[in-house]
């Protein structure tokens, strides 16, 4: 007799502990196989990576420094997927948060204090990123058209604006590379290093600054808002049944404008990290793809904060690993890392479940069918 | 004339920028019309572009090239099947996965295989299709504009233009005029129904994310090998999302569809002419304005403002069969 599997409960240890790092080995036994094929030893290129995210102070800082990265576009992936919406328009919603803080401050740093300039910021990263997620979601609510479609279509859109704005309104005079000019120091975010400086501790300068502490209050409150307010409630009713929802007398309506209004502020916060904190001037593809990266570890972070800060500290360590690695070993280039980015999505997001299977069956060689299924 | 003679000549640019949207906007119908959402066209082009490019690069050959692009189109096609039918996973995260995977590995690849910073070797005119002279194109240069427009626009492409005219009747006959094609329209509108008439959908799926895939295939190859001369990194530049754009602006039809490229296409050559010119009453036109015309009027037309574009009943739902 062949059991269905899927009816199964499995324990939860198994769920969401043992299936989600078998997903994981897969992929990063394929990645193995890439490198292996490319004639690197992948034994070699772990050590090294391993060495190069965590060896010394430095490189702690610079994975630290993408960990709250993928933190911001982790979230956001995953307060939209609560509420069954897949956005990809993390990477649109980023540059144009982007487009916010420099708006704000190439207009206020020379007369603002900084106690007001960085809440400002932040404000302006997190309004610009909503109101860019804001469009879709009005679409996709009140028009139908289909979210993945439309923030896909948006991410084409804020890029080709931000290169016009970029290129002929915001740049430097007299300058040649399309860039905003600096930010006065005084709407700079504090880096780590500095930070630590006034404790007495001393660690080498890195592009790791507050916003990893913004990054983990916002995992507490993504937290508190989706599992411990009523609208974290309509959001995930609505998620799993839109007509119980609407039964319920929840609007469906307005729970996809504010789920993707939270999550598009939450990928605009990349700009507090990136533009706030570590460039100090508007420029041209600072997102450099951790929108897309957040959909990862969204997946792998089975959508909970708690697993996002992991997911996002193994992609910190992958991209400040990857980059050792890069100028370490000459045949293999970041790009390594896209790759395995790549075989993650599909192993932990598109086939999470092909491994569920076996994993039933030996777990019923253990334990008699009938205990496990009420007959 | 000279008017004229320069209308032809972005006629016949728009025709060779539209030939690779053509081709994949024809491989997502494919894909979509039977049920599975396809983002991961431009992830398959790359893959076949960079395979192309490397193929022709070591053997010269631009037919094994074709062959190699249309097989590693497929294969990629497979494992978003794989994911999607057989496992019934979500069919956007398995595209993106695609994509994303495809974007690492063409550069890893090109950088181990080629050492020329994820570029392959620039390929001669051998290894690449050239363009083909159609029979009387010179004879008939001398008919008054009938004839400029058969010898500048129509004839003087390589093969793969031609095969992508042919791709998009072919589609056409397929999907209105044959069994197959009514099976594939019906497993994307009502699975059930085709699995109660005692078909399989899984295998009519497959089939039609093969035919998906071998027809990426031809278009990453006339990227690398046709249109240029060696594999760029990221060279899809986002063509594959825009021939997505075309579908649901052809409202997933063949021939609306190939109208939605051309003026894609289209739009795409006049882009490039009007770099600094400036327009009475508009003034200068910004290049990006234009490049992001595509994705806006998609948008546009996603809202329902301009018609309606209604996808595939089925599209995107995994199908489990009742036990």
């Amino acid at each position: 007799m062949s059991i269905n599997t899927s009816s199964i409960p499995l324990p939860a240890w198994l769920e969401i502990g043992l299936i989600p790092v078998l997903n994981i080995v897969m992929a990063l036994f394929f990645s193995g196989l890439i490198m292996l094929a490319i004639g690197v030893n992948p034994i070699e290129a772990v050590g090294i990576m391993i060495n190069g995210a965590f060896g010394y102070d430095e490189a702690i800082g610079y994975t630290l420094y993408y960990t709250t990265n993928f933190i911001f576009t982790g979230l956001a992936v995953a307060v939209a997927f609560h509420a069954n919406l897949f956005n990809i328009g993390g990477e649109g919603q980023a540059y144009i948060g982007g487009l916010g803080v420099g708006l704000v401050f190439l207009l206020l740093d020379k007369y603002l204090p900084m106690i007001l300039l960085i809440p400002l910021g932040i404000i302006a990263a997190g309004l610009f990123g909503a109101a860019w997620a804001y469009i879709p979601a009005w679409l996709q609510a009140h028009r139908g058209s289909h979210i993945v479609i439309t923030t896909i279509m948006f991410n084409f859109i804020a890029s080709s604006i931000m290169v016009y704005l970029l290129v002929n309104v915001l740049i430097k005079p007299g300058q040649m590379s399309p860039e905003t000019r600096q930010f006065d120091e005084s709407a700079w975010l504090p880096f780590m290093h500095d930070v630590l400086g006034w404790f007495g501790m001393e660690v080498t300068r890195s592009p790791l600054n507050l916003s990893l502490v913004f990054a983990l209050i916002c995992c507490v409150f993504v937290w508190v808002y989706i599992w411990r307010t009523r609208w974290g409630y309509e959001l995930r009713t609505s998620g799993q049944s839109e007509a119980a929802a609407r039964y319920a007398g929840i609007k469906p309506k307005t729970v996809i404008i504010t789920a993707m209004c939270v999550s598009g502020a939450l990928a605009g916060f990349v700009a507090v990290n990136e533009i706030m904190g570590v460039h100090h001037r508007l420029l041209l593809n600072f997102t450099a793809g951790y929108g897309f990266t957040g959909i990862a570890v969204s997946l792998m972070g089975r959508n909970h904060p708690v697993g996002i800060i992991m997911a996002s500290l193994l992609f910190g360590v992958l991209y400040q690993g990857g980059a050792e690695l890069a100028f370490e070993i000459p045949t293999i280039t970041r790009e390594m890392v896209v790759a395995i980015q790549g075989l993650i999505i599909l192993f932990s997001g598109a086939l999470a479940l092909m491994l569920r299977p076996w994993v039933v069956k030996v777990y019923l060689k253990f334990k008699p069918v009938d205990e496990v299924v009420p007959a | 004339m000279d008017a004229l003679s320069g209308f032809f000549a972005i006629l016949d640019a728009t025709l060779r920028v539209s030939t690779p949207l053509i081709l994949a906007a024809m491989a997502g119908l494919f894909s979509e019309r039977s049920g599975i959402v396809d983002i991961s066209l431009e992830g398959k082009m790359l893959a076949s572009a960079f395979a192309a490019a490397a193929v022709a690069a070591v053997t010269g050959s631009a037919w094994l090239a074709l062959g190699t692009g249309i097989l590693v189109g497929i294969a990629l096609a497979l494992v978003h099947g794989f994911a999607c039918i057989t496992h019934r996973g979500n069919q956007v995260v398995s595209g993106l996965a695609i994509n994303i995977l495809a974007s690492g590995l063409t550069v890893v690849l090109g950088i181990a295989w080629f050492a020329q910073g994820g570029q392959t070797p620039s390929l001669g005119s051998g290894a690449r299709f050239m363009p083909l002279e159609l029979p009387l194109a010179e004879a008939a240069r001398s008919v008054p504009v009938i004839g400029p427009f058969y010898s500048d626009v129509i004839s003087g492409h390589n093969v793969l233009v031609y095969v992508a005219w042919l791709a998009v009747f072919a589609t056409w006959w397929v999907v209105y005029r044959t069994r197959f094609g009514l099976r594939i329209r019906a497993v994307g509108e009502n699975p059930l129904a085709v699995d109660t008439a005692g078909l399989s959908v899984s295998r009519l799926r497959y089939c039609a994310v093969a035919i998906c895939g071998a027809l990426s295939g031809i278009a990453g190859t006339y990227l690398s090998t046709a249109q240029n001369a060696s594999f760029v990194r990221e060279m899809t530049a986002g063509q594959g999302y825009i021939a997505l754009a075309a579908l649901i602006f052809g409202k997933w039809r063949p021939v609306p569809a190939m109208l939605a490229c051309l003026m894609f296409g289209f739009l795409d050559a006049v882009a490039i002419r009007m770099q600094g010119v400036s327009l009475p009453l508009i003034g200068e036109v910004p290049v990006q304005a234009i490049q992001a015309l595509p994705y806006v009027l998609t948008v546009i037309l996603l809202a329902g403002f301009i018609g309606r574009a209604t996808a595939p009943k089925a599209v995107g739902i995994p199908f489990l069969k009742e036990r």
